[in-house]
């Protein structure tokens, strides 16, 4: 079968790889119809997340049919359409129990501080990812849903990541009516973060980012304000000038690893990996937000360690709050929001690439290319 | 709160979620009177002959996992003295990173082995590239032509005076 195959920092390429098979009887195998270049796989694809192997094929976020169950699969029969959350959860362990599917322990041997996770090298447990024409699916009964026949099928494939991290993202700052949210990011993720703090009541919306054709697009479809940073000679300046000088309620870092904006970070967490990325957008959220305030993290981090002003969240007696999306939890909500027309997350896709093109893909995504915010492979 | 809807009137959804009792995933966990325990019924275990590594941190293997891509050569190595250590130490994830890159190198060699030989600009995307951003690429390789002839210069000088 066709599938992504990744060569080493920056390179890719689609090659034949054997089909996948039903490795334990909570399996199923999926013919992959969607799957998307995620912004977290630009972390693997620049080559900053330990044991990420060669040969590994990447994606968490696909939807496809049914192909084969393994054993003790009842609740998924052949044929059926699903949309598969990005984390791998046994439904059963302790964490599961309460819900954080994000969080499961008995998917990932490779570490305890995270989850398994389709693709997303052997530190999340060394699964093959979607971006491929099969892929094996553990535990099938728990994660995977079947697609609502009134769901546009764009729509479901963001749901396996983007939807629920961005809504999980303005969700964990407890945003109250009337409240000033800032979004660091406007990437898939951050635009939905701004899209959903709406739906939690916020009174302002701001985001930043350093790409013209992103704000332009998050002004729109978010209907908030938005700044360029490379235009401000300090970010957190200005924010706190346009907050009335107390800073933001909520800050959402919706960037990870991979902030540009401060030579520093840059240097030390992307060209010498002496720290685990970039953490410039976690930065500026500590340093943004109000006294008492809260700062949101799902911008994705490397397991090593970051310099943050650590000192600042004490004196301000910042709540930070963090997670994996627990996708499943949020899925009945996020589909209805769909339905009523609050959410049209298929909206924010601006390339289709056929998965022979994955190396393409890839660049395209990484430099930002022809403007692009959301690309999505196709592998038949 | 009638003005405060009429206000947000133009964004669609607003407020609908503003209840934080009934926010599907806030707080982060949904209470569980089993939270305290350690033991749960485990899945039924994978079978495999696959090497995995597994964390430190954790007694027994996950009851599911991956069996892509066993650790092999001077990078497997690398990958198993890493996970003597925990997730915790320096050593365990710097040691990763390194056999990433070694990895990579062996990568290259796995391919001539088997004949094929890597297209590495195909690879690195460079058809996008060329179509999206011709200028940068006019650039990237009139930078590296440039520096080529800078490099073949100075040896070529070298060489020059050391016959002299």
């Amino acid at each position: 079968m066709l599938a992504m195959n990744y060569r080493g920092p920056r390179r890719v390429r689609a090659s034949q790889k054997p089909y996948p098979k039903i490795e334990h009887p909570g399996d199923a195998i999926i013919k992959v119809t969607r799957s998307c270049i995620c912004g977290s796989d630009l972390h693997l694809y620049h080559g900053m997340v330990p044991d990420t192997r060669v040969g590994t094929t990447f994606g968490h976020e696909f939807i496809g049919i049914v192909e084969e169950t393994g054993a003790s699969v009842q609740r998924l029969k052949v044929g059926d359409q699903v949309l598969v959350p990005f984390n791998i959860a046994c439904g059963n362990c302790v964490f599961c129990k309460q819900e954080l599917f994000g969080n499961c322990h008995e998917s990932n041997p490779e570490a305890t501080a995270v989850g398994g996770i389709f693709g997303y090298s052997h530190t999340a447990g060394g699964y093959d990812g979607g971006q491929a024409e099969y892929v094996r699916v553990p535990y099938a009964d728990i994660g995977p849903v079947v697609i609502p026949e009134d769901l546009d099928h764009d729509d479901a494939v963001l749901l396996t990541d983007v939807v629920p991290t961005g809504y999980q993202a303005a969700e964990m700052g407890g945003i109250r009516k009337g409240d000033t949210v800032v979004v660091f990011g406007a990437g898939p993720v951050g635009i939905m973060a701004a899209k959903c703090a709406w739906l939690f009541g916020a009174g302002r919306v701001i985001v930043i980012d350093h790409l013209e054709y992103r704000l332009d697009f998050v002004r729109k479809y978010a209907q908030c304000e938005a700044y360029n940073f490379r235009s401000l000679s300090d970010p957190v300046l200005f924010l706190k000038r346009i907050t009335g000088w107390l800073g933001a309620d909520v800050c959402i870092d919706a960037v990870g690893a991979d902030a540009a904006g401060n030579a520093v970070h840059t240097i030390t967490g992307k060209k010498m990996m002496l720290q685990a990325g970039a953490a410039t957008a976690l930065h500026w959220a500590i340093n943004s937000v109000k006294k008492g305030g809260t700062v949101s993290i799902v911008g994705v981090y490397g397991p090593t360690g970051n310099l943050i002003p650590i000192g600042n969240v004490v004196n301000k007696g910042i709540t930070i709050r963090a997670n994996q999306a627990s996708v499943k939890r949020l899925l009945p909500r996020l589909i209805a929001h769909i339905r009523n027309g609050y959410l049209d997350p298929k909206a924010i896709i601006t390339h289709r690439i056929p998965l022979a093109e994955v190396a393409d893909a890839y660049h395209l995504f990484s430099a930002k290319l022809d403007n692009c915010i959301k690309p999505i492979l196709i592998p038949h | 709160m009638t003005n405060e809807n009429d206000k947000y009137s133009h964004i669609k959804g607003w407020g609908v979620d503003a209840d934080p009792d009934n926010a599907p995933a806030y707080p982060i966990k949904k209470e569980h009177a089993d939270r305290h325990d350690s033991v749960w019924q485990r899945p039924p275990l994978q079978v495999s002959g696959t090497e995995i590594l597994h964390s430190n941190e954790r007694p027994y293997m996950t009851a599911v996992f991956g069996t892509t891509l066993p650790p092999s050569g001077l990078s497997g190595r690398l990958r198993r003295m890493a996970f003597r250590y925990s997730e915790s130490k320096m050593q365990h994830w710097l040691s990763l990173l390194l056999a990433d890159r070694i990895n990579v190198i062996e990568g290259l060699i796995d391919d001539v082995r088997q004949r094929h030989i890597p297209n590495i600009l195909a690879e690195k995307g460079w058809k996008a590239k060329w179509k999206y951003d011709r200028a940068g690429t006019i650039v990237n390789i009139a930078g590296t032509i440039g520096i080529a002839i800078l490099a073949l210069t100075w040896m070529a000088g070298k060489r020059r005076k050391r016959k002299e």
